[in-house]
């Protein structure tokens, strides 16, 4: 990104689109959320989806003009980046090139492109879909204007050129989904939701923000430019400290950063506020998991790739913590009984996936930007279809579906693809990200990773089979009795309606047509789009396409796809044993799930294990503690003053007689007395 | 008759009204008192017009007098509004014993 392009070439058009792609998303915000969401909330909802509907034509045409301009000419723009406009906002001390310099810009780059594309399209078809879906809710007028701000947010983040850009919109993505995880606000899970995933995604922010001030004030920038030359990974490569405390700046910046990331993308231990921010709306959950929000840790990791990629330690990190959550949420998803946790779980190993795949180094880049792509269509298929489910049965749990299939036709179709393409059975769209990912973390050596994918690949598709056939096979409520049903008693089980049965299900179109729609890109997109990302989406500073091509050429294990393909299959077949089939799950004896189905089901009792550090040992031994200072000491000692302060004023207030004759009396010793000191003769 | 004994005179006028304002009890003594400490300002005016003139800070012996009938103008004024505020207290408080009107007490 070196020979980064300032409007010149692009032509001043490209410039508004650039523009308009920010403004449309922010224009929406602000109509409805100052005026129409009040007055009409169904016009308010059209509106929303019509402006984002402009946004998406625009993305389009910028993804074309990109392609036109930029990819067509490899000669005026090596790096393939360019940035379309930039805006210093405020700089500190020496001018528009200081260290801190805060600029606003909007860079056009493979990856920036993909997103401002993945994330207009499935914002647009989300605001359709809500439409159907929040007809019935009387705070809809509250619900579009924050949906189009999450967008904004989002398109804000990954258009951004420099860092401090990048974090400001990172915080509005945070805020933006604080505000619709807690969108019910009179539900008190909502609340406790909104507030776990805003207060655990800002711990990590807090590391994010030093550690961009390490990098950036170090690397002389903030740019991404800057950031990822060799010279910023140079001048940052150095140790700092003494004795036994030292560190690497280059270790400890990045870090820092990836911690952001870490908590962002919901890695391992971070992850526990994705599943409980299923409390949100349907459409939320379903843009929070595929085009924003969760996807920004990955995409952050892969913007600052080749400084990471500097940084050895660091991108070991990344690679653990993503193959470990991997597995690990993905052998939870199995045992899960809520409809949106069992996706939400299956998020976080996605997520894994393509945090491992950036570990794994260079060649799985590509692969990971791949997986992101793909995923977000599935992902956000299988959330709204989870919705069209929930709306049907008044609850989210599984064992209240169940034969949706006759119900929902459309629904149940469009989710099979989706199923089919999470479970990388080709020609589905998923199968050639993640054959991407596995081959890329075979080839470069990394086997650990490798094995923990080819593992979640066959988890993957087990779990998502087993949803698949609880939900659409067999009959409605029949699985309410299956074996495993009383050791998920912990498992979130969502609010039952009595009358479920009573009410007619009913697939409507506004919300069947966007699943309709995701359907095409879930079973396409991997096979058509695949030659494009592993020819031009490549970390900046690999150089030209077609070098980075060659090394992309990875030792082609030919096994590799059948081995991935054969425990896809695996899977799906134990889930149609158990689920399929048998209709009532695994069966174990005596009828009790042994202690690692309670384990899983439990999700690892993280979530107990930080209610016991957080209640026990911190309530009692940070919180008591510093609540005594606080009150004894800080509020003791203001005390102190400020009742002295009265005290002297009482004093001092006595001198104040309201005898006129005295104070013209002293005013005249004072006249008097000055006339003295100021030698005057008297 | 000089400077000296001019200014003499408008000192006493001036430690007169000055007493008179801090003993007086009476609203309208204290003001006669007040009006006597202006009218000692004014006899300085008049006295430093009538003896320093040749000086160059008043080349103008008539100009000292002027700011001292306009002073009377002002004071005059300034006594009828005055006198307006004590009748107005005496209407509320039936007398006008200043040391009774301590409203401003802290």
């Amino acid at each position: 990104m070196g020979d980064s392009t300032v409007i010149g070439p692009l032509g001043e058009n490209m410039g508004l689109i650039g523009y308009g792609i920010l403004a449309f998303p922010l224009l929406s915000f602000l109509i409805n959320g100052l005026w129409l969401g009040r007055k009409s909330p169904r016009a308010s909802a059209w509106t929303a989806a019509a402006l984002m509907g402009l946004t998406l034509a625009l993305a389009v045409l910028l993804a074309n003009a990109y392609r036109g301009i930029v990819l067509a000419n490899p000669g005026a723009f090596p790096a393939r980046a360019a940035l379309l406009w930039e805006h210093t906002w405020m700089s500190f001390g020496l001018g528009t090139d200081s260290v801190l310099a805060a600029k606003a810009g909007f860079l056009l780059d493979p990856i920036s492109v993909m997103m401002v594309f993945v994330i207009s399209c499935i914002s647009f078809l989300v605001h359709v879909y809500s439409i159907g879906y929040m007809h019935d809710d009387k705070s809809a007028g509250r619900f579009f204007p924050l949906l189009s701000f999450f967008t904004f947010a989002m398109l804000g983040m990954v258009v951004s050129g420099n860092l401090i850009q990048t974090f400001f919109f990172w915080e509005l993505v945070g805020v933006a989904s604080y505000l619709l995880i807690g969108f019910w606000y009179a539900k008190p899970s909502a609340v406790a939701a909104s507030k776990k995933a805003f207060i655990l995604t800002r711990l990590a922010d807090a590391f994010f923000l030093i550690g961009m001030l390490v990098v950036g004030i170090s690397a002389g920038g903030f740019g991404f430019d800057r950031l990822n030359s060799p010279e910023a990974a140079a001048a940052l490569n150095h140790t700092v400290g003494a004795g036994f405390l030292t560190f690497n700046l280059l270790t400890v910046g990045t870090l820092g950063i990836y911690m952001g990331a870490w908590g962002k993308s919901a890695m391992f231990p971070f992850h526990v506020w994705l599943p409980d921010a299923m409390e949100g709306p349907t459409p939320v959950s379903s843009l929070i998991h595929s085009a924003t929000m969760v996807v920004a840790g990955v995409f952050l990791t892969a913007r600052l790739f080749p400084l990471f990629s500097a940084a050895a330690h660091t991108l070991r990190v990344v690679e653990c913590t993503g193959a470990f959550t991997a597995v690990f949420a993905a052998a939870i998803a199995c045992t899960q009984t809520d409809l949106k946790r069992i996706l939400a779980f299956s998020t976080l190993s996605q997520l894994g996936l393509m945090m491992f795949a950036l570990g794994t180094g260079a060649g799985a880049y590509p692969a990971s930007m791949f997986h992101i792509f793909t995923h977000a269509f599935f992902k956000c298929l299988l959330f709204l279809s989870a919705g069209v489910v929930i709306h049907a049965i008044h609850s989210n749990d599984v064992r209240d579906a169940g034969g949706m299939r006759k119900a929902l036709p459309r629904t149940y179709w469009a989710t099979l693809i989706a199923v089919l393409a999470i479970s990388g059975i080709w020609p589905f769209s998923g199968f050639f990200s993640k054959e991407e990912i596995l081959h890329a973390a075979f080839a470069s050596g990394h086997y650990g990773a490798f094995l923990a994918g080819l593992c979640t690949s066959g988890l993957t598709a087990f779990y998502m089979s087993r949803y698949f056939f609880l939900v659409f096979h067999g009959t409605r409520g029949f699985h309410g009795a299956y074996a495993g049903s009383a050791a998920a008693g912990a498992a979130g089980h969502g609010g039952k309606d009595p009358d479920a049965h009573a009410h007619p299900v009913r697939e409507g179109l506004l919300m069947t047509l966007p699943i309709l729609i995701l359907a095409v890109p879930s079973a396409l997109i991997g096979y058509f789009s695949k030659g494009f990302f592993m020819r031009a989406v490549l970390p900046s500073g690999s150089g030209t396409a077609e070098a980075g091509g060659e090394a992309l050429a990875h030792g082609g294990a030919a096994w590799l796809p059948a081995v991935a393909t054969v425990l896809a299959l695996t899977g799906v077949a134990v889930s149609w044993y158990w689920y399929g089939m048998k209709k009532n799950g695994p069966a174990f004896p005596n009828g009790k799930a042994p202690a690692w189905y309670r384990i899983l089901s439990n999700k690892f009792y993280i979530d107990e294990l930080y209610l016991f550090l957080a209640k026990r040992v911190g309530a009692r031994l940070v919180a008591a503690p510093a609540a005594w200072v606080e009150r004894r000491i800080v509020n003791g000692a203001f005390d102190w003053v400020t009742g002295a302060i009265k005290r002297m004023a009482f004093v001092q207030s006595l001198a104040q007689s309201g005898q006129v004759q005295l104070y013209i009396a002293v005013a005249l010793l004072g006249l008097y007395l000055l006339s003295r000191f100021a030698g005057l003769a008297f | 008759m000089n400077l000296t004994s001019c200014l003499m005179l408008s000192a006493a006028l001036f430690a007169i009204g000055a007493y008179g304002l801090v003993t007086r009890r009476n609203m309208i003594a204290a003001l006669m008192s007040l009006e006597l400490m202006v009218n000692a300002a004014l006899i300085n005016f008049v006295a430093f017009a009538r003896f320093g003139g040749g000086h160059a800070a008043a080349p103008d012996p008539e100009a000292g007098s002027l700011f001292a009938l306009f002073a009377v103008a002002v004071t005059a004024a300034e006594m009828a509004l005055a006198l307006a505020i004590v009748i107005a207290v005496h209407r509320q408080r039936r007398h006008l014993d200043i040391r009774d009107l301590d409203g401003m007490h802290g």
